[in-house]
């Protein structure tokens, strides 16, 4: 059992969604990105999702593009990854890695799995990693039992679906809509339904990812859904600050909004 | 030699080895196992197969065909030089043999709108030219510093009716270009074929756009015994994704005789670091839903690759490229901007054919390889497009006034 089986048991038995967090580490500094982790759990955050920031992020929209890009010129690697995930754990919330598959390749992926566990992390988020090509990935987080987590989308028919979800550990993360990350005025409809076709293939929990940014946007997917993922709109709230202090101002409060919302759903 | 694979390396999940593959978020996974069904079912279609025949005969102009470069072969040790002329082909570069194919099998899908990247505009003049023919939708990207590089084909492609859309995030050149394609298709799947211009991308790209373009190797084959009676010594080919150099190799891969060289931007030098000599200068690794050679850094970010020439300015390649360079069945080389521009003017000056920047770099080669392997050699290069597109920077690099 990881940390983020743990939480998932919990906000089941209290009958409300789990709200995930995303930053990247290294944004918007070494110093911002563990002070936005502290004011993430401080707001009641229930787990937090560190990005690898990568140069070619093809599922990502403008918003977390230019994060990567801060990050990187901010210097940030495979050991301000690791870094940031044992900030997150050391404060005992459950934390996982979301990063593209090429950092993990050139790491080592036994490494890579292994320096996760290390560092207490549950489990790590692959967004452009196939099933197909996972038979290594899947030993190596095996062995460092830790969790992974595919990322699955509207179109993944119902044939391939199984596929994914049986392979899959800790959640499954539920793509909103076809498109990339950012907010969007509202979430696609599409993503309720999409729930309902993985839960037909799996037990585990579900959370939903892509456009959500608001407080009501959260308590309408913690309807149906066992975890609700933010990204964007903390990034957002960060680049749109006067500063720094500022920025973890907003953070705070939208944060502090959001787990309003997913206690609001059910 | 060590080995004569089989000529369909790709047989087994669009693996070549172990590169090639499928790493792409699962929201495409449906669009390419529709391409890969449309594409392996009109492969046995005799309608589709004669109705791209017909199209290259009556407007690509195939077959393209032969030189022999007699004055230009003196500089390269009086080795026999013949030139696969692809610069003839409508268009102006062998681009057009792969969109042809893949616009076909846009209607086949019954999509109505393609996106495609460019580097040097070559690709995006094809598909915005394949998209008016068959009155598709037609959105290409392209990095705003190759806007600028090549601002002729960007009007050439607004002439043509197509929407260009310069690219600002990252370097700004052809890889961001991708990037920015393959996020429009994940957003517009359902309506949309992403035309990609390379052997390149997820699995079935780097497969059907080889097969797109193996036609300039048969056409080739059949012409050089023609001529000579014999198989030739060396195919030479420049590499940026790698299709014209696959297109021509794959044909004499089963040839052992045949040496088959790829020829990558070596830009300042390899040593320098500014280059875009993925093979001779990168590591294997995962870029744009595909494993190969990358050039990468310590953490796996791609590094910006440099090279005077659009069309090969990309830090990738593609994933047959790879295996056929780690079984020793092709052999990559790195020649710089320097010996790319000689060869360019060279080329110009004793043949009346001024080719594009990219070929320049095979032409290089050829340089190279006639003098290591003297007279009665045989050398057969793609000349993968013409330099009509470049004629600014070349009047640039060698101090020719322009106005
Ligand atoms: C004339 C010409 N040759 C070669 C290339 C490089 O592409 P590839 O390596 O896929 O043949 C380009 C790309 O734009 C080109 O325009």
């Amino acid at each position: 059992m990881t940390a983020l089986d743990n939480l998932f048991a919990k906000v089941r038995a209290e009958n409300r969604a789990a709200l995930i967090a995303y930053i990247p580490a290294g944004f918007p500094s070494q110093a911002g990105c563990a002070k936005v982790i502290q004011a993430f759990v401080e707001a009641g955050v229930d787990a937090i999702e560190i990005g690898f920031p990568y140069s070619d992020p093809v599922m990502d929209g403008p918003t977390i593009q230019a994060a990567a890009v801060t990050a990187l010129e901010n210097g940030t690697g495979s050991a301000e990854v690791m870094a940031a995930l044992k900030t997150a754990t050391d404060t005992g919330v459950a934390a996982v890695v979301m990063t593209y598959w090429n950092p993990i390749e050139r790491y080592g992926v036994n490494e890579f799995a292994q320096a996760i566990a290390a560092n207490g992390g549950s489990g790590v988020i692959t967004p452009d990693l196939t099933i197909e090509e996972s038979a290594g990935w899947l030993i190596a987080t095996k062995n460092s039992s830790i969790s992974p987590i595919y990322v699955v989308a509207p179109s993944t028919s119902d044939a391939r679906l199984p596929k994914v979800t049986s392979a899959c550990g800790g959640f499954v993360y539920a793509a909103s809509l076809m498109g990339v990350t950012g907010a969007r005025n509202s979430v696609s409809s599409g993503a309720a339904d999409l729930v309902a076709r993985i839960r037909k293939t799996t037990d585990l929990p579900i959370a939903v990812g892509l456009g959500v940014s608001t407080r009501e946007q959260a308590k309408g997917v913690a309807a149906y859904a066992d975890g609700v993922i933010v990204g964007s709109a903390f990034i957002k709230a960060l680049q749109d600050a006067p500063n720094e202090d500022a920025g973890l101002a907003a953070v705070s409060s939208l944060a502090r909004e959001l787990a309003k919302g997913v206690r609001e759903g059910r | 030699m060590s080995t004569t694979p089989k000529e369909d390396l790709s047989a087994i999940l669009g693996h070549f080895g172990p590169y090639g593959g499928r790493f792409v978020p699962e929201a495409l996974i449906g669009a390419l196992e529709e391409l890969e069904e449309a594409h392996r079912t009109s492969q046995q279609d005799p309608a589709f197969v004669a109705e791209l025949a017909e199209l290259h005969r009556t407007y690509t102009g195939r077959p393209s065909i032969i030189t022999e470069a007699k004055r230009f072969a003196e500089h390269a040790g009086g080795a026999r030089i013949i030139l696969k002329r692809e610069d003839l082909n409508h268009t102006g570069s062998h681009k057009i043999n792969n969109v042809l194919g893949q616009a076909l099998l846009t209607k086949r899908m019954g999509k109505k709108r393609i996106i495609a990247e460019t580097g040097a505009g070559q690709h995006g003049v094809a598909s915005a030219t394949a998209a008016a023919l068959m009155g598709l939708e037609c959105v290409v990207y392209m990095g705003e510093e190759d806007t600028k590089r090549q601002a002729l084909n960007v009007a050439r492609m607004k002439l043509l009716g197509a929407e260009v859309v310069p690219v600002t995030a990252g370097s700004r050149t052809l890889k961001d270009a991708i990037n920015e394609a393959m996020r429009d298709w994940v957003t517009n799947v359902e309506t949309t074929h992403y035309l990609l211009g390379t052997v390149a991308g997820p699995h079935p790209f780097p497969t059907m756009v080889r097969d797109f373009h193996k036609i300039i190797g048969e056409e080739t084959r059949e012409q050089v015994l023609a001529l000579t009676g014999r198989l030739p010594d060396a195919v030479l080919a420049c590499v940026g994704g790698g299709s014209n150099a696959i297109g021509i190799f794959h044909r004499f891969i089963s040839d052992p005789s045949v040496r088959l060289i790829g020829l990558e931007a070596g830009g300042d030098g390899v040593e320098t670091g500014r280059h875009a000599a993925t093979i001779t200068g990168g590591t294997p690794g995962v870029l744009h839903g595909t494993r190969s050679y990358v050039l990468q850094d310590a953490n796996g970010q791609t590094v910006e690759s440099h090279s005077i020439s659009a069309g090969l300015d990309y830090p990738g390649v593609g994933p047959e490229h790879a295996y056929l360079h780690d079984i020793g069945r092709a052999e990559y080389r790195a020649i710089t901007d320097e010996q790319a521009m000689h060869a360019f003017a060279l080329l110009s000056k004793t043949e009346g054919i001024i080719p594009a920047i990219e070929t320049a770099h095979a032409l290089a080669g050829a340089l190279q390889v006639g003098n290591e392997l003297g007279k009665d050699a045989i050398i057969v290069i793609n000349l993968s497009g013409r330099g009509d597109k470049d004629v600014q920077t070349a009047a640039q690099y060698f101090g020719i006034p322009l106005d």
